[in-house]
């Protein structure tokens, strides 16, 4: 994982410190041989685990804990926490139910029928709202990010109660006189075989990648999460950096949001609580750190699928739920143990200064001396001795 | 270089001896065999420039660390000190720079803090409290034990720390640095309390950058260089000369000015710039201080530790807001630009801090190198990984890291490549004015040497370079110009041809009565 990471952030030349070490391949590639593993061990349990349909079915489950896992690495990488992503999500299909409804302005005796492409760009808009009010008040006020987005997960499922009543929407079809069908196209479709949100999964996570190795942007995510003090120092807009990771969560949430109230033709006020949970085990067991600086989209995807893939698993072998339960904390809580043996030991791994490197820059000062000798002259010569 | 301090006088009772003291950490020697005497009811002040080894010899003497080779004597016994719990059962208590009193709790549950008087299930505050005031008379300090630490000034905190270390039966007491944070009257308090404590038999070690305070105080001067005991002597012997010439030696060449071109015009100006001090913001720490440096000038700020050099590179960097004046650069205002602005303008500071401010510990060296340039390898939306590497890499061989390149873990390198990689990253940023915080701090003398050629190349090309220091050293090396800053002002200023002595008065070392 690591290996593929660093390839990814455009430093292909470190040195993997020489032999073939199956123990650490294992340790960082470990949420891609979870995976495998929980395939194979699936395969055998079940017959029906291990065909092409039953792996679109588990994706699209899948998309939806991806989708809250990419926002939620953005702000991991900061050192931040985004708790209110399972109430954003509910919040975000409620406020699109509300729109495919029909928003009447009893003042014009008017009712709007938005047509679905409005209702996606409103409801990502929403939830980019709720990203900035978790971002400012973290980033300019100083709110701790677990407080503010804590209340944040209450204030956002209050109000998506409140909208509805605490009923939920079932009727997003639209109707094509009024011209807003299509939410179905979301998620609940497929194209070319493959279910909708699994394609918006990966487009959003192409996207994340790009702006996390090739963007300015993404370095500069890295660098605060890293140590935002030198990060600050070196001209980053450390305080913006963090707003729009929040920003960028809301939006992912909202997204999610439309996309499981499009596969479940349904949205309901109490969708996706607990979800920020199983989102933070996503991007844990993709090998970030929780502190920040270290992780990416490859391992966090990974991560999504080996807890979306042991979940439904579990299901189609028929364990109860209160197993699958047991079985999930575990897993999570093996990743962080992995995790933080990977990071120590890569402290433990650092050389201290030694005399080898102190005498080598003593040559290089030597050599420094010798091509200023050379240089100085032509200095002098050249701008007249003043001084 | 082993001399053994020798007795003179037959009541000059030895408590402690260290024995040959040798600590490395890898290859790196920071104690070569040291001898070292503590006298009951003396103070022994270590003298030695940052990285002399002064506090590994301190740690080792309070059970931090475990010495290489060698033996620690208590009365005469060998004694193994293994752990700071072990040291303080032997009578042995370290009060170090940054205070380890918990703000929230009392005086009382402080001094307390870990040996709670009573049965495991309630506490005797009663007795606690009779207890803390009797020391507090013993130290003639009428602090309330009820109250609160954080409502204490430091040097009130200070002895709260003392009398901690009393009530824990301490014959040996330790104090790095205790007076750097105090005022002159406070400073007056602590040297009551520590002659009251000589009375009673405690002895104490004192490390000081004051020269002239520890020289007050002292009964025994150990001075210490590069890891080796260079000199010893008892107060009466000695004065203030003898004790810089045996710290400094005679001394690795820093360089010297660079010459042999013409200076530009002003770069940098900063007018009556006021900052307020974080905690007071009464005070200021900087105090309407004005300076102009020229490019291809190098300016050293000298001051100690609390006299406002840090606040004043980084309110002129954009850290911190000024409370007044402002910072011209190159004839244009930029009090109120951010960071990034000023760095774009051609303004940039090196922090004193390099693992706390200026390196990105989880990020490669490349990417630290190139974290402030970003933008001169991005098009449109993406980074060139190209011309990423040639930034780095022109880096790289432009201030001389060694490392295996840039995708090495930053951990990897020694402190001095680590310094570099934070002054290369800066540089990399093309800029007018280089301001840096310590540039020297914790790095070994030939990385020194070659940080401060740079700094002299880089003024050459008409590079405006401003750099602190609390090493006098340091000032007579490469800087045209010495300032010397003392309680937020420029208390001198000095052309190269300044004295140390001429420094150290100026800075107000010798100024505490």
């Amino acid at each position: 994982m690591t290996n593929v990471s660093q390839a990814a952030n455009g430093s292909q030349t470190r040195s993997s410190g020489g032999g073939f070490d199956l123990g650490r391949l294992l340790l960082e590639g470990r949420a891609f041989f979870a995976l495998i593993a929980i395939i194979i061990i699936f395969s055998i349990l079940s017959p029906v685990y291990f065909s092409a349909n039953n792996f679109l079915t588990m994706s699209s489950h899948v998309a939806i804990f991806g989708l809250l896992s990419i926002g939620m690495l953005l702000v991991i990488l900061t050192g931040g926490i985004d708790l209110s992503v399972g109430s954003t999500l509910g919040f975000a299909g409620v406020f699109a139910g509300f729109l495919m409804q029909g928003v009447s302005f009893e003042f014009f005796g008017v009712v709007v029928y938005p047509p679905v492409w409005a209702v996606v760009v409103l409801t990502c808009a929403l939830g980019a709202f709720v990203g900035a009010i978790n971002g400012v008040l973290i980033a300019y006020f100083k709110v701790p990010a677990f407080v503010a987005t804590l209340g944040m997960l209450y204030v956002a499922r209050g109000v998506a109660l409140l909208m509805t009543d605490g009923l939920t929407y079932n009727n997003l079809g639209g109707s094509p006189e009024l011209g807003n069908t299509g939410f179905d196209w979301l998620g609940f479709n497929r194209l070319f075989g493959v279910p909708v949100g699994v394609l918006i999964l990966a487009a959003v996570a192409i996207a994340a990648m790009l702006a996390l190795t090739r963007t300015p942007f993404g370095r500069w995510v890295y660098s605060t999460g890293g140590n935002a003090r030198a990060a600050e120092l070196s001209g980053v807009p450390v305080k913006r950096v963090q707003v729009t990771v929040y920003v960028l969560s809301g939006i992912c949430a909202a997204i999610a949001g439309l996309v499981l109230s499009s596969q479940l033709t349904s949205a309901g006020p109490t969708a996706g609580t607990t979800y920020e949970l199983t989102a933070i085990a996503g991007v844990v067991i993709g090998g970030a750190a929780l502190t920040g600086g270290r992780g990416n989209v490859r391992g966090t995807l990974l991560g999504a699928f080996v807890i979306g893939f042991l979940s439904d698993g579990l299901v189609i072998i028929g364990v109860s739920s209160y197993w699958q339960t047991v079985f999930t904390g575990a897993v999570i809580v093996l990743a962080v143990l992995l995790n933080s043996i990977q990071y120590s030991g890569r402290k433990k791994k650092r050389p201290a200064p030694s005399d080898a490197q102190t005498s080598s820059s003593q040559q290089r000062t030597a050599t420094w001396r010798t091509n200023t000798a050379v240089e100085s002259p032509a200095e002098e010569s050249a701008s007249q001795p003043q001084q | 270089m082993s001399q053994i301090p020798h007795k003179e006088d037959s009541n000059d009772e030895v408590i402690l001896s260290a024995r040959h003291i040798a600590k490395s950490f890898g290859n790196v020697h920071a104690l070569k065999t040291v001898n070292f005497d503590i006298h009951r009811g003396q103070v022994t002040t270590l003298f030695g420039e940052n990285g002399a080894g002064k506090s590994t010899l301190m740690k080792i003497l309070s059970g931090v660390l475990q010495p290489t080779s060698g033996e620690i004597l208590l009365d005469g016994q060998p004694v193994n000190v293994t752990s700071t719990t072990e040291a303080q059962r032997l009578g042995i208590s370290i009060i170090h720079q940054e205070l380890s009193l918990a703000p929230n709790l009392s005086v009382r549950d402080n001094i307390f803090m870990g040996r709670e008087l009573g049965g495991p299930t309630n506490i005797d505050y009663a007795e606690e409290e009779r207890q803390t005031r009797l020391l507090m008379e013993e130290l003639d300090e009428p602090i309330d034990p009820l109250t609160p630490v954080e409502d204490l000034r430091l040097g009130q905190q200070q002895i709260v720390e003392i009398a901690r270390a009393l009530s824990a039966n301490s014959r040996i007491l330790i104090m790095d640095e205790p007076t750097s944070a105090l005022s002159a009257s406070e400073v007056e308090v602590l040297f009551r309390v520590i002659r009251d404590l000589k009375s009673r038999g405690v002895s104490i070690v004192y490390i000081s950058h004051h020269l002239e305070e520890a020289l007050q105080i002292t009964d025994h001067a150990v001075v210490l260089r590069d890891g080796v005991m260079t000199a010893y002597a008892q107060r009466k012997d000695i004065d203030l000369e003898w004790i810089v010439r045996n710290m400094v030696g005679e001394g690795f060449d820093l360089g010297s000015p660079p010459t042999g071109y013409r200076m530009g015009d002003v770069a940098l100006s900063l007018r009556e710039v006021s900052v307020a001090d974080a905690s007071v913001p009464d005070r200021s720490v900087v105090d309407r201080l004005s300076l102009d440096v020229r490019a291809g000038e190098i300016v050293c700020i000298y001051g100690l530790m609390g006299a406002g050099r840090t606040e004043l590179l980084e309110s002129v960097a954009g850290r911190i807001p000024l409370t007044g004046g402002s910072v011209v650069l190159e004839g244009h205002d930029v009090s109120s630009l951010s960071i990034a602005e000023r760095i774009e303008q051609g303004l940039v500071l090196v922090p004193e801090d390099r693992q706390r401010d200026g390196l990105v510990q989880t990020m490669s060296v490349g990417e630290n190198l190139s974290l402030a340039s970003i933008g001169a390898f991005t098009q449109w939306l993406f980074t060139s990984r190209r011309r990423e590497q040639d930034v780095v890499e022109a880096s790289i061989g432009n201030v001389h890291i060694k490392t295996d390149g840039g995708g090495a873990d930053i951990g990897s390198l020694s402190g001095g490549n680590q310094q570099k990689v934070v002054i290369g990253k800066m540089l990399a940023t093309h800029p007018r004015v280089v301001l840096l915080d310590e540039p020297s701090r914790g790095i070994d003398i030939g990385a020194k040497a070659e940080v401060f050629r740079l700094l002299s190349e880089g003024a050459r090309q008409g590079l405006a370079v401003v750099f602190s220091t609390s090493e006098v050293g340091e000032c007579l090396s490469i800087a045209h110009r010495v300032v010397v800053m003392s309680r937020g002002r420029i208390s001198a200023e000095f052309g190269a041809d300044v004295t140390k002595e001429e420094i150290m008065a100026a800075s107000g070392e010798a100024v505490v009565a």
